[in-house]
């Protein structure tokens, strides 16, 4: 989508809250203007019948990922969106190639406890991204607490103070960030500058029988023989795969969208794509390069056996803006995550010199 | 507060606050104190190819970090004292500004108190900083952030008539980029002043270093994407009195720049040192290492031998008596060798004598030279000391001369 930008408006020195630009998405059904402006409003693109309650317009397929990244405990609710007639296109391991006109939808959201779904949730954002002819592009739209029937358009993103009742019990709090339209790329464009989608990979989509069923919708095409489908584990479920398999599947969602040998964190030459196999590309006695304090005074990425050794683990349980890994979208520890990545480093075998 | 201009003569202000935008061609949009940090942002998405956004003078307040990703974009302020871009418990983001657009221009502003790096540029083709502070208020301490100007992957930078104070690594770092030219900056009370890192050609000159931990670096280090970086010329800086007790967190390589280094050059080629005023260092006034003191790595790229120094017509001067660190301590061990009653002086210029065993035994392309530097004095380290090398203060075998490098003309 081209943003549309108001050059004539001549402003004194008043507020000006951009306007809303002519947003107006043909027909009745949900559909997006891949060569227009953004809609100021989420509901213009008639993506939900219900958007409080996220209820999905006729057509939006929702559906889940083995293993998501991890959000500051967020909830999020997934669903794509195809032109009529149109279907994705099978990818061994990329990601599915979409047609012009494609919608990708996420939406944020926390439980009010999280040992209790059924108390319901409070809504946080809806992310999309749309294609079109020449690429991808994404923006957010920002729920207001006390009124969960639509969103606005945060260009910019904002800041929202949130509350929930934790796993344990106990009442937890965060500075939840909407990322801006910038900042969709520093995930999203995993190389060459050009963005593209994470989670609508074969690997990941595969569960639940969610492909047959995106298969038998017409939805997606090209694809293999069923005994052919790679399968991502479920990083937190030992049942999935091995130890190995489901902390490199984890820091494949959680950091190779930057560690990969064309991503934002080239520079640092850690690279934590599945496809890396010499052990020091991943980590394993690797010095830090221009980590600054985010070394932590560890003299390696990974030091096998030692975790409180091991720069991944500092990084990761780490809340500090200039030390924390991700750097984008956690406030918060993921637990769960970080005693997988310390059980996975304790029992490595060898050591650093 | 945000506002947007199409060409600068319609511009119009009513409240009596001078224009930011004015005298600005092109499109520009104008931030005036008091304008949000979604509103700057805001402006940081919206501004078109080419365009200028201006910030007013006055404060402006940030908690997360600002990005840039639109080509052939100039950010100013209205001086580097008036405008105050100010990321005082910043709570997110791993930097002030992210800059990731080609053709960038930055100048007459500050940059404070980011939680880390101040302004970093990924891979853009065409840097200009310029008129540009950043400085940590709180003085030197290790939870400063750790680069302030810091390109990387980037071509063709000029960083000129800058400040940088604070920074917990590097106050002026390019990094593994291309055609540089660093000059007239003052880089003072960071870890390192200026480091060029990785990189091939660059001119670092007319600069000030002083009361940093080190004052001018160049550095080729393992395992990153660009590696063995070629073409340095450090010429006509002023670098004096780097004697900040050295306050990197732990385990960063700057973190072993011993307090009190004018100049150091690890691992680096093709490096042309004159025409420098180099005094008053605690540890060395210039120093010239292999990676070998400094660690393990396995990058089966990276050449960790400096080759092709050439160290000529510096005015050197000073006592250097109080060398710290590991390779502190390697100077003492070698001077105790050579002189065991003393004086523990170190001399102007050290080189730790590590040479590749698989190249030429002084082949004349590969040595490191010095001369013309008045009295200064030098040491061979003979590194490792117990392995039969032997210290040697004799500067005979580097009586040579390079070709001069070329300028970098941008």
């Amino acid at each position: 989508m081209k943003r549309a930008l108001l050059l004539l408006a001549l402003v004194a020195c008043g507020g000006d809250d951009g306007g809303d630009p002519a947003c107006d998405i043909p027909g009745s059904g949900p559909g997006v203007d891949p060569s227009g402006a953004w809609c100021e409003q989420l509901s213009s693109y008639r993506l939900f019948t219900d958007l409080a309650s996220q209820a999905p317009a006729d057509g939006v397929i929702p559906y889940a990922i083995n293993t998501p990244l991890f959000s500051d405990y967020a909830v999020k609710d997934r669903f794509v969106w195809l032109p009529p007639g149109a279907a994705m296109q099978w990818s061994d391991a990329g990601a599915f190639a979409m047609p012009a006109g494609a919608v990708v939808v996420k939406t944020f959201g926390y439980l009010a406890d999280r040992r209790d779904p059924g108390q319901g949730r409070r809504l946080l954002e809806t992310r999309l991204l749309v294609r079109a002819e020449d690429g991808w592009s994404g923006a957010s739209y920002v729920y207001a607490e006390d009124d969960p029937s639509d969103a606005k358009l945060a260009i910019a993103g904002a800041m929202l103070d949130t509350r929930w009742i934790h796993d344990d019990g106990s009442e937890r709090t965060n500075r939840y960030a909407v990322p801006n339209k910038n900042q969709c790329k520093n995930c999203h464009a995993e190389a060459d500058e050009v963005i593209d989608l994470l989670g609508p990979k074969a690997r990941h989509i595969n569960r639940d029988a969610q492909l047959e069923h995106l298969i038998e919708l017409g939805a997606l095409t090209g694809a293999p023989a069923p005994s052919t489908w790679p399968r991502a584990p479920v990083a937190l479920d030992p049942a999935t795969g091995s130890l190995d398999a489901r902390a490199r599947a984890w820091l494949d969602i959680n950091c190779a969208n930057c560690h990969n040998p064309r991503g934002a964190a080239r520079t640092s030459g850690l690279y934590l794509d599945l496809a890396q196999t010499t052990p020091v590309d991943f980590g394993v006695c690797k010095p830090p390069v221009a980590a600054g304090r985010g070394s932590g005074g560890r003299a390696f990425g990974i030091v096998p056996g030692q975790p409180d050794a091991s720069i991944l683990v500092f990084r990761i349980e780490s809340t500090e803006a200039d030390i924390k890994m991700p750097e984008l979208g956690r406030n918060l520890v993921d637990a769960e995550g970080l005693a997988l990545i310390r059980e996975w480093i304790t029992q490595l075998p060898g050591s650093c010199p | 507060m945000i506002s947007r201009f199409l060409v600068a003569p319609l511009l119009f202000t009513a409240c009596g606050e001078a224009d930011p935008c004015e005298g600005v061609t092109g499109v520009c949009l104008g931030l005036t104190a008091g304008a949000s940090a979604t509103e700057v942002q805001t402006a940081m998405i919206e501004v078109p190819v080419g365009g200028t956004i201006a910030f007013g003078a006055g404060t402006f307040r940030f908690e997360s970090d600002l990005s840039l990703d639109v080509d052939g974009v100039t950010i100013r302020g209205a001086g580097q004292d008036a405008t105050i871009l100010s990321f005082e418990g910043q709570t997110s983001g791993a930097q002030g500004i992210l800059v990731t657009g080609d053709a960038f221009t930055i100048h007459d502003l500050a940059i404070e108190d980011t939680a880390g790096d101040s302004l970093k540029i990924l891979g853009a083709k065409g840097v200009t900083i310029h008129d540009v502070r950043v400085e940590w208020t709180g003085g030197p301490k290790p939870t400063n952030g750790a680069y302030g100007l810091y390109p990387v992957q980037c071509e063709d930078v000029i960083i000129e008539d800058s400040v940088v104070e604070g920074a917990s690594d590097a106050g002026i770092y390019v990094g593994q980029s291309h055609r540089i030219v660093v000059r007239n900056n003052r880089a003072e009370l960071n870890v390192a002043g200026i480091e060029i890192e990785n990189s091939t050609f660059a001119d670092v000159h007319g600069n000030t270093a002083t009361n940093n931990t080190g004052g001018i670096l160049v550095f080729n280090l393992p395992g990153l994407d660009v590696a063995n970086g070629a073409g340095t010329r450090v010429f006509d800086n002023e670098i004096f009195e780097n004697n900040t007790e050295n306050f990197a967190p732990p385990g960063n390589i700057v973190g072993k720049v011993p307090t009190g280094t004018g100049i150091a050059i690890l691992a680096a080629h093709q490096v042309e040192v004159f025409g420098n005023t180099i005094r008053d260092h605690l540890s060395i006034n210039i120093g010239v290492i292999s990676y070998v003191p400094i660690g393990s790595f396995t990058d089966p790229q990276y050449d960790q031998y400096p080759t092709a120094i050439d160290i000529h017509d510096n005015a050197l001067s000073g006592v250097a008596n109080v060398p710290t660190g590991e390779l502190g301590a390697a100077m003492i061990t070698a001077i105790g060798e050579l002189r065991p009653n003393g004086p523990f002086i170190v001399p102007d210029i050290a080189w730790d004598g590590v040479v590749d065993p698989a190249r030429v035994p002084g082949a004349a392309g590969d040595k490191l030279c010095i001369r013309g530097n008045g009295d200064a004095d030098f040491i061979n380290l003979g590194w490792p000391l117990n392995m039969g090398d032997v210290p040697s203060e004799s500067m005979a075998p580097h009586d040579c001369a390079h070709a001069p490098l070329p300028a970098v003309d941008l």
